[in-house]
């Protein structure tokens, strides 16, 4: 490049980042871009490319903004020294924004890393402050919460004076703060500073750090106010890791809970020592793939909402599973719990080779619904995922379920009865044997309800059950067998108390933790959290 | 013993047959030469390795299109060891004495192929591991095909410590809890030592074979990249944990700009089961890419989904060649080429016959195999993932590169010799 030409460019840049950005709202006509600006996209040289992108932030051009976009979806391509942009089948020149037709096909695509991506995005979140739609405003805003250099100090300056949404309002006014940190002026230092300290980025942090240092910051106010900031942060940031370590221990704890539910009826209140558990979770997961490929192949369109249809479908089928074991095997062995113990168990091979002859070896792939991926940003840095919070509920409504089902139907009170006393529920008319055979296909059912669950969030494979069977035991026996709230309040318990221990010291330890805590509360509390209190109990 | 009965067996064949000596020897010996594939077919490792089977199937089945080795048909012999590590032993003596195979392609684990090592050293058989691995192991009866640190792990921080690759300072070592993830980690923090990283910049993490809740894990990861300074993730979790773990990350909003993870047991296969969209940008570094253009790449992925579609493989339309699988294919048409110039499948013939072989692979280059210290030059390649599960080569080196299996950064290394004792 002549010196005449870069100083051309150079100018061209100057008048682009200074005067276009004044006229941005009144650019509602496409303007085209300077041809020279796009050029160095296409070079080899990474310093290159990121000075280009830089610049094209500054522009505040809407066609700036969509080859930045094309750029980031590898979408952007160059032949003989054009760029141009694909949109679809489509081809568009990346300077004027025509259409080019036909779409030349000789065009090599530019690919980018990620330290040119970075760059890519910030540039799209500058240009996109000034977008009329205020959820593509907020959402360039958080964008630009981390990587914002001093140079978009005026451009985020007239973003926040033009800006009306509070939210909107208080990310840039931090993200603005985060610009002038650098300031020679001392107020403008100061009041950055002090507006940083309503940050809950640990990002802010490694920025007020520095500046508590006399060595770093010449003024003492601004040193004092930096200090007030960084604790406000760090307190912040603190609350922030505890609930989200609550969180997952939560999280952890509903999963625990849904695959032990099942459990807690099958074996809690029947006394049915059921080592198959595990694979009737394995039967609902199952289930839910075959839904999920019902979708996929005959309702495309749908194919997000498989998951609801997938609830019934699951729990069926596992119950099915359930009444075939009660009437084939278990039936023949209550008051027998070894026996019970070893059918069971030969039980769980059997369903564990069927699925392996049916289905493969190889785990199955399940895709997370759309409208279960992603998360809520809480804080910035702290994103609770979508998907834990849809089983945290699912797990509350597969509770009510039950406890409904228990404590407000006649089967409920018919399963107790029976449970409580045998002979006594036979004489006074309750058919003792079909009642055995409903209250296993529940459990089953309930286990199929927890492998759609786990379907979420795991590997769905035919030795998937086996990873959940000594969890279950574990939240079952240390509730009190025959208690679902003991259930409940041992799965919870055990959720946060491993996950806090997992933050610690690592999840190899904290699992061995964790059972050795059980063994040592089963020796000192036999009866579980909770007991069952009465005559029953001694027979 | 076994090779003198057999000796003494087709003897009598060739004195019965009245032929005119002794020189057609192995051509009595059967009519086809029997080969074993050790792979995991179910368990925690089957969504790794059960492509490795069928590219070995398919390879062998090219061989045998154009005329076998010696002229004999290869036979293929398949066992599952089902991800149970002494399992994997237990075949291998299985394959050795029972089907008499002359050599074994397969393992993936370091730990299942550290349990089979013993009984190839025991009944002198020969075996072609196809991972990457963590060296730091040099046995006579083992060619190793996959990279060994200096091709792949060291490479791959290098570049997270370049300006392109994000200059990081802090690293997390993440993995799974065995053998391969701690020796490479060793190695690593030696590495990052010898940089000038402190030990309170590196964070290490392990966690059990399938493991599924990476919540706390990545939590951690957040905290501990909030510190100040870039940092980077470099992950050797293996087997079907990295479903979740990569649902986790996506999930949790970690993206590549902000934490880049770099993987050395992650490719385009385990990555068929995961929605790569919000994973756009984390790494992986490997000697071979299924988006690398060159014509023997392009034949190798035709000759794959061909192979897929006609044994009407498990959606057999999105199938995907990786860097072991490269490994599997270089590793038996070398062998091939080693039975061939050796015209024995006598396993010491072989050894000696495989110094210096060479080979146009997938990767677009010429590897060959060392004159003494078993394993691949072989170049490097680091990808990015893209939107569609594949990976767009951002960095590579120029050419081939000779594998260390002793690294430097571990002490007393230097002292070893670069080939097997007892050669």
């Amino acid at each position: 490049m002549t010196p005449s030409r870069w100083r051309f460019e150079f100018t061209m840049t100057r008048y682009l980042t200074r005067f276009l950005c004044l006229f941005c709202i009144a650019l509602t006509a496409r303007a085209a871009l300077d041809p020279a600006l796009l050029k160095p996209l296409a070079a080899d040289d990474a310093d290159k490319r990121i000075a280009a992108i830089q610049k094209l932030g500054a522009t505040a051009n809407p066609e700036a903004a969509l080859v930045l976009k094309a750029l980031n979806e590898d979408n952007l391509y160059v032949a003989s020294g054009r760029l141009y942009r694909l949109d679809g089948e489509r081809a568009f020149d990346a300077a004027s924004g025509d259409e080019i037709k036909p779409a030349p096909d000789n065009g090599e695509g530019i690919t980018i890393n990620n330290r040119v991506r970075g760059e890519v995005a910030n540039a799209l979140a500058a240009l996109k402050l000034f977008d009329p739609d205020p959820a593509v405003r907020l959402a360039s805003a958080m964008e630009l919460q981390s990587g914002v250099t001093p140079e978009m100090a005026p451009l985020l300056a007239r973003a926040l004076e033009k800006e009306s949404e509070a939210r909107i309002k208080a990310l840039l006014t931090l993200a603005h703060a985060e610009a002038t940190l650098g300031d020679k002026d001392t107020a403008v230092r100061l009041a950055a500073v002090q507006a940083l300290g309503a940050s809950a980025n640990p990002n802010t942090r490694n920025l007020l750090t520095p500046l508590t240092d006399a060595a770093n910051e010449p003024a003492e106010q601004v040193r004092r106010a930096a200090y007030a900031s960084l604790s406000a942060v760090e307190s912040r940031l603190a609350l922030g890791e505890n609930v989200g370590r609550v969180f997952t221990g939560i999280s952890l704890g509903s999963i625990l809970l849904l695959a032990a539910l099942g459990l807690a009826i099958t074996y809690g209140v029947m006394g049915v020592i059921n080592m198959a558990h595990g694979e009737l979770l394995m039967v609902g997961a199952y289930a839910t793939y075959l839904v999920q490929t019902f979708f996929r192949n005959h309702l495309p369109a749908q194919v997000d909402w498989y998951l609801p249809a997938a609830i019934p479908v699951a729990f069926f089928s596992a119950a099915l599973v359930g009444v075939v074991l009660e009437r084939t095997v278990i039936r023949w062995l209550y008051g027998r719990p070894l026996e019970t113990l070893l059918a069971t168990w030969g039980l769980s091979l059997i369903l564990i080779q069927a699925a392996r002859v049916l289905f493969g070896a190889q785990n199955v792939e399940l895709a997370n619904p759309s409208w279960m991926s992603g998360g809520i940003e809480l804080l910035p840095g702290m994103v609770l995922p979508l998907n834990r919070i849809f089983i945290i509920g699912f797990s509350l409504f597969v509770l009510s379920l039950v406890w409904v089902l228990m404590n407000k139907t006649r089967l409920g009170m018919f399963v107790r009865a029976v449970t409580q006393n045998r002979a006594m529920a036979g004489c006074v008319g309750v058919p003792t044997s079909r009642i055995d055979t409903l209250a296993f296909a529940l459990g089953a059912g309930i286990a199929g309800l927890g492998g759609v669950a786990l379907s979420q969030i795991a590997n769905v494979g035919p030795d998937m059950g086996q990873g959940y069977i000594v969890d279950s035991f574990m939240v079952v026996v240390l509730g009190g067998v025959g208690q679902l709230a003991g259930a409940v309040w041992a799965a919870l318990g055990l959720g946060v108390v491993s996950k806090f221990l997992e933050g610690w010291v690592g999840a190899v330890i904290a699992k061995i933790a964790v059972l050795v805590f059980i063994i040592v509360f089963i020796q000192k509390r036999p009866q579980g959290l909770f007991a069952f209190k009465g005559r029953f109990v001694e027979n | 013993m076994q090779s003198r009965r057999l000796f003494i067996k087709t003897s009598v064949v060739a004195v019965a047959l009245a032929a005119a000596g002794i020189t057609a020897l192995p051509a009595f010996a059967a009519d086809t030469i029997k080969v074993g594939i050790l792979h995991s077919l179910s368990g925690t490792m089957a969504i790794s390795e059960t492509a490795l089977k069928e590219t070995a199937l398919m390879t062998i089945a090219e061989i045998n299109a154009k005329g076998g080795v010696l002229g004999k048909k290869l036979e293929p012999v398949v066992v599952d060891p089902a991800s149970n590590w002494p399992l994997f032993a237990e075949k291998a003596r299985q394959l050795l004495t029972q089907d008499k195979v002359a050599v074994t392609f397969g393992c993936w684990t370091s730990v299942s192929r550290k349990s089979v090592n013993p009984v190839f050293k025991e009944l002198n058989g020969l075996l072609f591991y196809p991972v990457q691995y963590e060296g730091e192991e040099l046995e006579k009866n083992v060619f190793y095909t996959g990279a060994a640190p200096n091709q792949q792990a060291i490479p791959a921080v290098e570049y997270l410590m370049s300006k392109d690759g994000g200059s990081a300072k802090r690293f997390v070592l993440l993995g799974t809890d065995y053998v391969y993830p701690r020796t490479t980690n060793k190695i690593l923090r030696a590495f990052l030592h010898s940089k000038g990283v402190k030990d309170e910049d590196i964070m290490e993490e392990y966690t059990p074979f399938g493991h599924s809740d990476y919540q706390t894990i990545i939590a951690k990861i957040k905290k501990f990249a909030g510190e100040g300074k870039k940092t980077a993730v470099v992950s050797t979790i293996n087997g079907d944990s990295n479903v979740p773990f990569y649902k986790e990350l996506g999930n949790a909003g970690l993206k590549a700009t902000d934490v880049p993870v770099v993987a050395f047991s992650v490719g385009e296969e385990e990555l068929r089961g995961v929605d790569t969209k919000p994973l756009l940008g984390h790494l992986a570094a490997w000697n071979y890419f299924e988006s690398l253009k060159n014509p023997q790449n392009t034949a190798f992925i035709k000759m794959y989904k061909d192979w897929a579609k006609k044994n009407n493989l498990p959606k057999a339309d999105t199938v995907v060649t990786n860097d072991p699988m490269e490994a599997t294919y270089i590793g038996i048409h070398m062998w091939a080429q080693a039975v061939e110039k050796a015209k024995s499948t006598d396993v010491d013939k072989v050894i000696a016959a495989m110094a210096g072989q060479k080979f146009k692979a997938p990767s677009g280059f010429e590897v060959s195999m060392d004159e003494k210290n078993h394993h691949l030059h072989k170049p490097v390649f680091i990808g990015e993932v893209k939107g569609d599960g594949q990976f767009n080569v951002v960095w590579k080196t120029p050419g081939p590169v000779k594998a260390q299996p002793w690294s430097p950064f571990i002490p007393g290394n230097d002292k070893k010799k670069d080939e097997p004792e007892g050669k």
